[in-house]
């Protein structure tokens, strides 16, 4: 039986996030496609994955455990993942869009000659016709993503090579335990048999991970600026609001090209997705790739001197004009009237 | 000294879509858009100067791929420190998604021969997707480092890496030949070099000789590092099923224009507007 798999990211002890939201994904399209769910966890000692990895729904889990397998290493990694589907033939892998998988991915979708398609923002099944062949394809995995080129989404096929592979970021898809109770089928994988020496050529030599001091994920409010913000001085005054109301700080991925803030505060389909209770957006037009990481917000304001910015359809209020001047007056009202 | 290949990508400048750039049916007019240097490969390409700095027998072959007037970043490449530029263009790569950019690649990079390291940058602005890299790397069966932001040491055939990770860094040692791909984190690339840009400026391909007069022509022959190579599919020897969109597992089933469900908005003018909205914001306990 061709499965969906889950390749588990395994970092400092603990089964990602990332991984559990697209275990639940993965549940669902496995049961729309009527087949099994598979996790594939590599790293050492890992004892006890299993139960986490089990409450998601996966049917199937298998376990390479060694030490020569933690940090996570490219080729190691690569290694028993292809000799493992080439074994299982998973129809579909699905992987986390962080560090790990953005360099894992490709490498295993060159070597067994699959497609990938990076960031989706949803995973569908679906059927497809070759119009040109006059082949039809049905339960094919749709990647859907959005597209460079204004408001436009694509959906992505894999029609004749396997796996379909598509990467998703973290927070896109909801997390939700099947059954805590529920107990996958263990493999544990026999690594000898897929490793050699010479995925062992680049070593790591020192580490250092750190916890990152921004969480927008979890901010119930966030003041986030766009390109419109103009300048890092006037990101100062977002931030200033952002201390007086209790607020996170985001940005479109054209202020963070511009150098007005870090990377890590990037929101949208190629940053961090969010669903706060409230989301100020201030001098950011609301191009496709940044409304896919916010459209689930509770409540939108726009800050932005062009009426008709696109954002602005989305926007519960839209306040005209300028941010040097409207921020600031945020801050002053807020002060003023908060008890 | 050390061989090295850069890979570059011209793209769009998805950073200036402004108003302007948009077309009435909500779409980007591509031909309105400045074609530029992909931003990271420009830190890769500094990457691999500050390498030719350490040593300077070092030799840098710049590689695109993509059309005819890619050329202008090869250009742009020579003027900064280049050694050499490559274009690799055919209509028989049209439709390329990355694994078939990827296999292209690799023939190209099988053809210039001999090399110790290709730089590249972690991702292109237009794709956001980061799969190029590690898929060359895989086709050529040679290790990748991902994500680099520094160079260490770098004695014989090992080199020193460090990168830059979402949380945190880490640093690798890695044997030649490999795949490095830089992140935006890395050194800024350094200006065009006055001399170099009068030495490279006239340099072109053969699809730009094509017009070009009689004493352009004999000046290209004297001075023969003015030719820009450029190799199309016949010229690297590639196995044609892997090439454009018959070489490309992803296919495009359907684009669908997006159109957002308009909300009811409050627009807001006035100070006292702005004070009102504060005020509710704080009494139904969003703020505070
Ligand atoms: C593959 C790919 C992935 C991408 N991923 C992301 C992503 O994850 N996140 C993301 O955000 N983008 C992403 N983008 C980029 C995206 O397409 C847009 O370019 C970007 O979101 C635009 O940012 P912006 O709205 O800040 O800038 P702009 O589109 O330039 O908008 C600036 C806005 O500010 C307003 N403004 C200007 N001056 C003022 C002022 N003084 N006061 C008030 N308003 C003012 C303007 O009216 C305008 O509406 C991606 C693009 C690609 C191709």
């Amino acid at each position: 039986m061709n499965n969906v798999c889950v390749y588990c990211e395994y970092e400092e002890g603990k089964i990602q996030d990332v991984s559990f939201e697209l275990l639940t994904k993965g549940r669902s399209l496995a049961n729309q496609l009527g087949c099994k769910l598979e996790a594939l966890v590599i790293g050492e000692n890992l004892e006890g994955v299993d139960k986490e990895v089990s409450k998601y729904g996966t049917d199937i889990l298998f376990i390479a455990d060694d030490k020569r397998l933690y940090p996570y290493s490219t080729l190691p990694h690569t290694a028993v993942a292809v000799g493992l589907f080439k074994e299982t033939r998973p129809q579909i892998v699905l992987m986390g869009a962080t560090s790990i998988g953005r360099d894992l991915g490709p490498r295993i979708s060159s070597s067994l000659v699959s497609g990938l398609t990076a960031d989706c923002t949803e995973l569908e099944i679906g059927e497809y016709e070759d119009k040109k062949v006059g082949k039809k394809y049905e339960n094919l995995l749709y990647q859907i993503r959005p597209a460079f080129g204004g408001n436009i989404i694509a959906w992505i096929v894999n029609p004749d090579n396997r796996p379909q592979m598509a990467t998703v970021r973290e927070g896109v898809m909801k997390k939700e335990m099947l059954n805590e109770n529920h107990q996958a089928q263990v493999v544990h994988i026999e690594v000898n048999k897929y490793l050699n020496d010479a995925d062992f050529v680049v070593k790591i030599i020192e580490r250092q991970m750190e916890e990152s001091k921004i969480n927008l994920k979890n901010a119930p409010v966030i003041i986030s600026g766009g390109y419109g913000v103009g300048s890092k001085e006037n990101f100062d005054l977002l931030f200033e609001l952002a201390h007086a109301i209790g607020a996170e700080v985001g940005a479109s991925r054209a202020a963070i090209d511009a150098g007005f803030v870090e990377k890590g505060r990037q929101i949208g389909q190629t940053g961090v997705t969010v669903r706060p209770k409230l989301y100020i957006a201030c001098g950011i037009s609301g191009q496709i790739q940044h409304i896919a990481g916010m459209q689930e917000s509770a409540m939108v304001i726009s800050i932005n001197n062009d009426p008709n910015a696109p954002i602005n359809k989305i926007a519960d209020y839209v306040i005209n004009g300028d941010i040097a001047q409207i921020v600031p007056k945020m801050v002053k009202y807020y002060k003023k009237n908060v008890k | 000294m050390y061989k090295i290949i850069v890979l570059a990508k011209q793209v769009p400048d998805t950073r200036a879509v402004g108003k302007d750039a948009m077309k009435a049916d909500g779409t980007v007019n591509r031909a309105a858009l400045p074609a530029i240097f992909n931003p990271e490969d420009l830190n890769a390409l500094e990457m691999a100067l500050s390498v030719k700095d350490r040593y300077p027998a070092s030799t840098i072959t710049l590689l695109t791929m993509g059309p005819p007037r890619a050329a202008e970043i090869l250009r742009e490449g020579l003027y900064r420190g280049a050694d050499a530029g490559v274009l690799l263009t055919d209509k028989a790569f049209a439709g390329s998604d990355t694994l078939a950019t990827s296999y292209a690649l690799s023939c190209a990079i099988k053809k210039i021969g001999d090399f110790d390291m290709i730089f590249g940058g972690r991702q292109a602005i237009d794709g956001d997707t980061a799969q190029v890299g590690p898929q060359v790397a895989e086709k050529l069966a040679i290790p990748q480092v991902t994500y680099a932001e520094a160079l260490g040491e770098i004695k014989d055939k090992i080199i020193v890496i460090k990168r830059r990770l979402e949380k945190g860094v880490e640093t690798v040692s890695a044997q030649m030949p490999l795949v490095i791909t830089v992140n935006g984190t890395a050194p800024e690339c350094r200006p065009r070099n006055a001399k170099r840009l009068m030495k490279y400026k006239k340099a072109k391909t053969i699809s730009e000789m094509s017009n070009a007069s009689e004493d352009y022509i004999t000046l290209s022959n004297e001075r023969p590092y003015l030719q820009i190579t450029e190799w199309g599919a016949i010229n690297v020897d590639p196995d044609p099923t892997q090439l454009g969109l018959k070489g490309s597992p992803t296919k495009v089933k359907q684009i669908k224009n997006i159109v957002f469900q308009a909300k009811d908005s409050k627009i807001i003018t006035t100070e006292q507007e702005i004070e009102d909205l504060m005020k509710e914001l704080i009494d139904n306990h969003t703020l505070g």
